[in-house]
């Protein structure tokens, strides 16, 4: 294949000697010198970085590199410098009070700010962008509070969750579940829901309410009060208001007589440290309805 | 030297090309399996429990990984949102691994314990029920079908080759683990958390008549990074990468 270098007549440009088929010659195009002089500067780059970065791999383990670079140790200087930044703000929202916290302006803008950021990325997804709640998690924006709104029952829910098993801390009351474990017949689960919505200001039937009373003073009564306030203590809910956590029509009523419903809510502590659960409860407790 | 012999005969060539590529596989790829540091030393990495094994594989027949990843990346961001950045430790026993590749959905790699079994029931049969602004469709068909659990064994096996530590006693009890998951008054709830520590017990789906495939993928969501303990994890010497 090889032959000699030529003039090619017709182009007036060198060949590269290569000649195929007897006669088949091929004109030499050398790449354009910029492009070649880039590949080059990419190669010395290259060697560069084995000798700057971690690049080859040895028998066991591998080049670590002049600059001594990481990854992971990065990443967590860069969130501990982010923590130390803050440092100064957690560490007293850490130790103050609730209400202390409150009660100083610098303390409670960053305790706001912090706990709407907190809210957005973990408590919305259940209570909703606007803490509105939904069928089975709670309105955040009332003053109807189950476990109590004062700033340190909203810590400790938050903290320690509801009927959250791996927290040994954590609320806990059980509803018996009157219709799926017999305790009380159909019939007398209906009664007591016409009960339940006749001491709510519903329009209900009068007679099957009146037989639902005595249902109610004997199985209900105990946790909820006889006058159906709810007690926060055992997280009863009030049955008096108009806000229902599963619904306020009579079906409604009657599935959370039959199953006890028993919703839960994670515990925190693992995932959020102490001043983020404190900022959380600062900010949930001035939606509206904090006591 | 000249190349003509790689230009007139095409054997020679592709042996060539052969060799090449070779070499960038055998750089780039082959040492992950000798360095000892590729996987870190971890406390709390256990194979899947059975059930948690049968969510996974919907979770894979559904596609999830191709809008959420499982890879909380070195990066602040990440870590300050998702937590502790993953490690490969954390994807051993994954075959194959859900890293995914994008975002549209968050990351789910430290879901678990997040969201109440109820959210994640509610959320996967209609997202838009707990979460209005949510794109995510909608898997109802979950919770009324019956998981189908008789080749769970046979899949277990399958993994094992494949180097996960399942011991005899797990496969022998493979079917027994995974209804012992989705009933918490089950009398193998004990031996089930022997086997398997950490892992979530409860009627997932609400529904404690039959063990659904709704089952299977929450209980699976609900141990996602839940397992390494942190407090013992050695963030220095060859972990430091």
């Amino acid at each position: 294949m090889a032959g000699h270098k030529e003039l090619d007549k017709e182009t007036g440009i060198h060949t590269t000697g290569h000649v195929w088929d007897g006669d088949l010659k091929e004109l030499n195009r050398p790449l354009p010198r910029w492009w070649l002089y880039t590949f080059y500067v990419c190669i010395l780059w290259a060697i560069g970085y084995w000798i700057a970065y971690p690049t080859w791999p040895l028998a066991n383990g591998y080049t670590q590199g002049m600059l001594g670079y990481s990854q992971r140790a990065t990443v967590t200087q860069q969130v501990d410098a982010a923590k130390a930044a803050q440092a100064g703000m957690r560490g007293q929202i850490e130790k103050a009070s609730l209400a202390d916290i409150r009660a100083k302006q610098d303390l409670l803008q960053f305790a706001m700010t912090g706990g709407k950021a907190i809210f957005a990325d973990n408590c919305a997804a259940c209570h909703g962008r606007g803490a509105q709640g939904g069928a089975g998690y709670p309105n955040l924006n009332d003053d109807d509070w189950i476990w109590g709104g004062t700033l340190e029952n909203i810590q400790q829910t938050i903290q320690h969750g509801i009927r959250w098993s791996t927290d040994n801390d954590t609320r806990v009351s059980d509803m018996p579940k009157f219709g799926v474990d017999s305790i009380l017949q159909p019939n007398q689960i209906s009664d007591a829901a016409e009960y339940v919505l006749s001491i709510s200001g519903k329009p209900t039937d009068q007679a099957a309410a009146e037989r639902g009373k005595a249902v109610f003073a004997e199985n209900c009564a105990a946790c909820h009060g006889e006058d159906g306030k709810g007690n926060q203590e055992l997280g009863a809910p009030n049955l008096t208001d108009a806000i229902w956590l599963y619904g306020g029509g009579k079906a409604n009523v009657a599935e959370s007589i039959r199953t006890g419903r028993g919703g839960s809510m994670p515990a925190w502590a693992g995932r959020l440290d102490k001043s983020a659960i404190k900022s959380l409860a600062i900010y949930v407790h001035s939606l509206g309805g904090g006591k | 030297m000249t190349h003509e012999p790689f230009e007139k005969n095409s054997i020679i060539l592709l042996i060539g090309i052969l060799i090449m590529v070779s070499i960038g596989g055998l750089v780039q790829i082959a040492p992950l399996f000798w360095i000892d540091s590729t996987i870190e030393k971890v406390s709390g990495m256990r194979p899947y429990s059975p059930l948690e094994q049968a969510g996974r594989n919907i979770y894979v027949r559904e596609g999830c990984y191709l809008c959420h990843s499982q890879m909380i990346r070195t990066l602040r961001d990440e870590v300050e949102r998702y937590g502790h950045y993953s490690l490969a430790a954390e994807s051993m026993y994954d075959h194959p691994f859900q890293w995914g590749s994008k975002r549209t959905g968050p990351d789910l790699a430290r879901v678990g314990g997040k969201y109440s079994d109820a959210w994640q029931r509610e959320h996967l049969i209609n997202p838009r029920a707990v979460v209005p602004e949510s794109i995510m469709p909608s898997y109802p068909w979950l919770a009324t079908t019956k998981l189908d659990y008789s080749k769970i064994v046979e899949n277990m096996q399958t993994l094992n080759m494949v180097g996960v530590p399942y011991t005899q006693d797990m496969l022998a009890k493979a079917k027994v683990d995974l209804e012992a998951q989705a009933n918490p008054d089950s009398a193998g709830v004990k031996d089930l958390l022997a086997r398997y520590p950490k892992a979530k017990v409860g009627v997932f789906d609400g529904n404690a008549q039959e063990i659904t495939e709704l089952d299977a993928v929450i209980a699976y969501l609900q141990m996602l990074g839940t397992l390494v303990d942190f407090a013992k994890f050695d963030a220095s010497g060859p972990n430091l990468r």
